[in-house]
């Protein structure tokens, strides 16, 4: 279970982007975040992958809670989630080839002995070619790039991913593609699914319930009433 | 491109595109949407090279006939650009210049292109620009107004001809839904319009024709109602790209999109179709409007 309860969270000191924010995501279940640009959505993804520390408001991730984000969680939580970004282009080091991209999060944990079967695994899973893997990102296009963040994101077997606005950049059969290899992933391992997104049609196809980013801010709100009015009662009695 | 080898990035692309009309060109990312645009606008670097032509204009009294692909660049840069045709560019933000304000662009370019000096705020409200927005810089508006600007800016010079080159890349539905609404206004109001997409919802919503593009060919021409409605595409590729999308079957096309640099023999897209057969080792002929040797038959 992952569980998101009150999150203000924001880049500048006192100008949240996102508000008591609440979301939970239960182990095995695909969630889609529906919201418009600029609404926050991302923000809360990142904070939900401990990618971004929130100002206020708890995370609770298989019932631990998180103490620390980035660099500061410990690597059993890290390592529990697999993030893909909107932009493949600005998440690839341009200085690494496919096959040391996908690998990267191998090496980083020690694991670098895994490194050839695990990248032939993938590298099937996603299309992509022996020709591809020893090519760097800018010798592939926007779609193959994405197929090898994917591939990254799920080197580690995550129990949860985060896939942030995964397809905006890519043509309908990409997208189609794409998203069978993470609902493979996740037939295969039970991992649960955070996917972000504006595009209803897609998140409906792609996951088990949608929820509208105003629904996740007014959870909290509801809540706040119920507290207020629980507390009115007190006083009153 | 590695080497110094001769790729073909568009291959015998015939189209025409009637006044008044809005043709969709759908395709892959790397399919060679985008070369095309550019070379339409002489914008191609300078190694490019081009065979073909490309006739702007009906020869009629009012509109001389202009081949864009032998055109030179002061005929293309000082009658052709921003007067003949008029370009919606991909990336509104790379578009821009960052460090001045939308006014003085509009006013630069109300200058140039008609040697007016005022009239700002009545070009910004053709693409529905807000005024109050005028004098802000491109980094201090949104993906949408940002996309608005660019298109007032396109239509300054009041070019019959559109060229949008994948104007709603980045933005979300609602404004995929307005923007692609504000360029059917376009072509209302009589503009022609050429838009360059990989968005089919988009294409759907504003073409009245289009034309799929794979691996630098274009495979097929259809109405857009018979492509997106009855009896649907007759191109196993378009078939596939309809397929793929989220409100109909969702499944992808198996395989990537062969590199324009190293094409198969004979039709491009044979090793990922479902119907290829011996027939498929020569390259189809667009007739009739499809290129492919077993097209869907009415109801097959």
């Amino acid at each position: 279970m992952l569980e998101l309860r009150g999150i203000t969270a924001g880049y500048e000191p006192r100008r949240p982007v996102v508000r008591d924010a609440s979301l939970t995501v239960a182990a095995g279940e695909s969630v889609g975040l529906l919201g418009p640009s600029g609404c926050g959505k991302s923000t809360l993804a990142r904070v939900a992958a401990l990618l971004h520390r929130p100002d206020a408001g708890t995370v609770t991730l298989d019932g631990e809670p998180v103490r620390g984000w980035r660099h500061r969680a410990p690597r059993e939580q890290r390592t529990a989630f697999g993030v893909v970004f909107q932009q493949p282009r600005m998440s690839a080091d341009p200085r690494l080839r496919l096959h040391d991209l996908i690998a990267e999060p191998l090496r980083a944990t020690g694991r670098r002995a895994e490194a050839p079967d695990r990248v032939r695994e993938l590298a099937a899973a996603t299309g992509l070619t022996a020709d591809l893997l020893t090519r760097r990102p800018h010798e592939v296009s926007d779609g193959q790039l994405q197929r090898a963040c994917l591939a990254r994101a799920l080197v580690l077997r995550p129990r949860w991913l985060v896939c942030d606005e995964m397809t905006a950049m890519l043509d309908a059969s990409t997208t189609a593609a794409l998203v069978a290899v993470v609902e493979d992933y996740r037939r295969e391992t039970g991992a649960g699914l955070l996917a972000v997104g504006h595009d209803p049609v897609l998140l409906d196809r792609w996951c088990d319930r949608t929820v509208r980013w105003r629904e996740v801010q007014e959870v909290q709100e509801a809540q706040q009433v119920q507290q207020v009015q629980a507390s009115q009662k007190e006083a009153l009695r | 491109m590695r080497g110094d080898r001769a790729i073909a990035a568009v291959t015998d692309a015939t189209f025409r595109l009637h006044r008044g009309e809005c043709l969709a060109l759908i395709g892959e990312s790397g399919c060679g949407k985008s070369v095309l645009a550019s070379a339409l606008l002489g914008l191609l670097p300078g190694n490019a090279r081009t065979e073909g032509h490309a006739w702007l204009g009906s020869g009629e009294a009012d509109e001389a006939r202009l081949d864009l692909l032998a055109a030179d660049e002061r005929t293309l840069s000082r009658t052709v650009r921003g007067r003949r045709i008029g370009l919606i560019p991909q990336s509104p933000a790379a578009h821009l210049t960052p460090v001045r304000t939308v006014r003085s662009q509009l006013r630069e370019t109300l200058r140039e292109l008609t040697g007016r000096r005022d009239g700002e705020e009545a070009a910004a409200e053709r693409a529905a620009f807000p005024a109050d927005h005028l004098d802000r810089h491109p980094h201090q508006l949104s993906g949408g107004l940002a996309q608005r600007a660019a298109t007032a800016l396109a239509l300054v010079g009041d070019a019959p001809l559109l060229l949008a080159d994948e104007p709603t890349t980045g933005l979300d539905r609602e404004l995929v839904d307005r923007t692609v609404d504000e360029l059917r206004r376009q072509v209302d109001r009589g503009h022609t319009l050429l838009m360059i997409t990989h968005d089919l919802a988009a294409a759907g919503r504003i073409a009245d024709r289009v034309a799929v593009m794979y691996a630098g060919r274009i495979v097929e021409i259809a109405d857009a109602e018979a492509f997106f409605g009855e009896p649907g595409p007759r191109h196993p590729y378009a078939r596939g790209l309809l397929d793929a999308l989220p409100e109909r079957a969702f499944t992808p096309i198996p395989g990537m999109p062969p590199e324009l640099g190293d094409l198969p023999a004979g039709c491009a897209f044979a090793p990922r179709c479902p119907r290829a057969a011996d027939a498929c080792a020569t390259v189809p002929p667009l007739a009739d409007g499809v290129a492919c040797h077993h097209p869907r038959s009415d109801r097959a």
